[in-house]
């Protein structure tokens, strides 16, 4: 199984490849990739660094352009495909039907995955973009069982990758709106979820609101550590009770079932995080190597080591993670 | 009159009774709506009315001159599910709108015609024009999309397809493999007890503040407000828009029916906006078809003043 590693800016790149990445994903700055924050992603100059760093060591580089294009900036997605193309990138992870079309057309050679942003389930779905436009790797959304991944894995016609740490969506990605429902601006569109310039941190008498344009997404009493305003991990009132409606704030850690996720015919595991620091970045590179590392050489008596799962602790939202959909009672 | 636009009754987000449902569309064959989707978008359980009842109401409408549409599941995980999707997209009598890729595979492979539905990402006119060749006959713009972004695709629309927009509703905004109704209700999914039977029009969430915010539909999350373009409708004309979708309400769908069929008409549309708003389970919001948040209304005079 490959561990593709994320990538915000050069050092995050350096300890990816240092902790032993396989591969790094990374993006440009500006909206033609999912996460679109101030002061993150790469400019002409560090990429080319980032290219060499990773090549030179024999790891492999792939850039997300997977948010959907508008007519109006069309040729900016265009552009981004052409200079990831020129640059001699490993991959492009795509997500948009008419990106899709452009990079096969003008760029018959270059190696195209499905993103998590293309909001596939199933083999079916798959069979189009591979019939359509050649891709040879898919990543799967957030939403499946372990069984129903392995099911994919089964009809699909390329290898499959899954997301094994990091932050976790619990809405199927691609097709999620509440960000733009509260801001203007979505993963789709913009290439952020929940975004900074509408956030707000207000003292209280007693204690901390967070607000996303406006709306309370949660309320922190004081002593309270309190979290960013990620429009789905806030505590809203449904029936009277006020709780986490949708999801925690938590992340997503598979560490427990990567003998399963190896037996299944899983391809390549994913971490999340390119908005996160290089301290994040190479602290779960480290772990997911020597797990992968360790699963790799004796699944059967693989166990998820205790040092391995208290690092992955420190670094996840809240401090505490879940299995996610992977795990039916999740559900 | 020959090009006024077509008034379409999109797919029954919720889960209601049976009876309730054939009421429905009994009084949907009276409408003044041509076009008329059906069938179960949201979960797999939701079975008060079944594959071969939904093929039933579909004969009956199509008898009464209704143009008869089939909707496909918009988050396909089970085996099970992907199933009943080849069956649906093997029938013989309707027209598949695919509200998810897989659809659209089983469709263009089959050489079949095909709409997609409002959750199926075309945000630009590369999409458009690769699907047009796949089969596609009308598409339902993205609801995050306004109106520049409408204006651009209708410029570059391949011939031969319809365009549609989600006119009046609740907005649907995403999806998720978790179901949120048997959540609230500390139930897990396996056993939800079909709690959506007790929110025919979702489920209320509320900001700590109490503000409305979202609605739950089992696995379905959607705006609290619902999303009218009443005030739009000069400008939709003006772009050529073939098709308005009225989202299925439990309650006056056909009285909004009766509005959009007035306002497509040329009735005056103050009076018609007051009274639409009445008629609405909480209040509007038409922020997304003019490029800004989803959640805000924007009166109809600042609009014809904002420059594009």
């Amino acid at each position: 199984m490959e561990l593709v590693c994320p990538a915000g800016n050069l050092p995050s790149l350096k300890a990816a490849v240092d902790n032993g990445a396989d591969a790094v994903y990374v993006g440009f700055k500006d909206d033609t990739n999912a996460r679109h924050f101030a002061g993150l992603n790469f400019t002409e100059r560090s990429f080319g660094k980032a290219i060499r760093y990773a090549q030179d060591k024999n790891r492999k580089i792939y850039v997300a352009i997977n948010t959907f294009p508008q007519p109006d900036g069309f040729k900016r997605w265009q552009a981004a495909v052409d200079q990831a193309a020129e640059y001699g990138v490993n991959a492009l992870i795509l997500a948009d039907i008419g990106v899709f079309d452009y990079a096969s057309e003008r760029w018959p050679d270059l190696r195209l995955h499905l993103s998590v942003q293309g909001s596939v389930t199933s083999a079916e779905g798959i069979k189009f973009y591979f019939e359509n436009f050649g891709i040879r790797r898919v990543v799967l959304p957030r939403v499946l069982s372990v069984n129903q991944v392995a099911h994919v894995i089964t009809g699909s016609p390329v290898p499959v990758e899954v997301f094994g740490f990091g932050s976790l969506c619990v809405m199927v990605e691609g097709r999620c709106l509440l960000s733009s429902y509260a801001t203007g601006r979505s993963p789709n569109t913009y290439g952020a979820c929940s975004p900074a310039s509408h956030v707000r941190w207000e003292e209280t008498g007693d204690g901390t609101d967070t607000r996303l344009n406006g709306v309370l997404i949660d309320h922190y009493g004081e002593g309270e550590k309190a979290g960013y305003p990620t429009l789905c991990k806030g505590r809203f009132q449904v029936g009277g009770h006020t709780f986490y409606a949708l999801e925690e704030p938590t992340s997503l850690n598979t560490l427990s079932i990567l003998p399963k996720l190896k037996k299944i015919g899983v391809s390549a595991i994913k971490i999340e995080g390119r908005q996160r620091s290089p301290a994040y970045v190479a602290q779960v590179t480290g772990v997911l190597r020597a797990a992968i590392d360790q699963c790799m050489l004796n699944p059967d008596a693989y166990q998820a080591k205790d040092q391995w799962m208290c690092k992955l602790a420190e670094v996840s939202e809240g401090s505490q993670t879940t299995l996610g959909a992977y795990h039916r009672p999740w559900q | 009159m020959s090009n006024m636009m077509k008034l379409s009754i999109g797919p029954i987000q919720y889960f209601w009774e049976r009876q309730h449902v054939l009421d429905f569309y009994q009084q949907a064959a009276d409408s003044a709506a041509e076009i008329i989707y059906l069938g179960e978008v949201i979960c797999s359980k939701r079975r008060l009315v079944k594959p071969d009842d939904w093929f039933a109401i579909g004969e009956e409408l199509k008898q009464s001159g209704k143009e008869v549409i089939l909707s496909s599941l918009t988050l396909l995980e089970a085996a099970s599910e992907m199933s009943s999707l080849k069956r649906l997209c093997r029938n013989e009598s309707f027209m598949v709108e695919a509200n998810d890729i897989s659809a659209v595979q089983l469709l263009s492979v089959a050489g079949r015609d095909f709409v997609t539905g409002p959750s199926f990402n075309i945000y630009n006119h590369r999409s458009l024009r690769l699907l047009a060749g796949k089969g596609l006959k009308r598409w339902v713009l993205p609801v995050e999309l306004g109106l520049d972004t409408l204006k651009d695709l209708q410029a570059q629309r391949p011939e031969g397809v319809e365009t549609e927009v989600f006119a009046l509703g609740r907005l649907p905004l995403a999806y998720s493999a978790r179901c949120y109704t048997a959540r609230s209700h500390n139930l897990p999914k396996d056993d939800c007890q079909y709690k959506c039977l007790d929110y025919p029009d979702g489920a209320m969430l509320k900001t700590r503040e109490d503000q409305e915010f979202l609605v739950l539909n089992g696995i379905q999350t959607q705006s609290a407000l619902t999303h009218q373009v009443l005030d739009q409708l000069p400008e939709l004309k003006a772009l050529e828009v073939d098709v308005l979708r009225i989202s299925p309400q439990y309650e006056h769908t056909f009285q909004i029916i009766d509005i959009f069929d007035e306002a497509r008409k040329g009735a005056a549309l103050p009076p018609l906006g007051e009274k639409l708003l009445s008629l609405l389970p909480l209040g509007a919001c038409n922020g997304y078809l003019l490029e800004q948040a989803g959640m805000s209304f924007l009166p109809a005079r600042t609009i014809h003043e904002s420059p594009r």
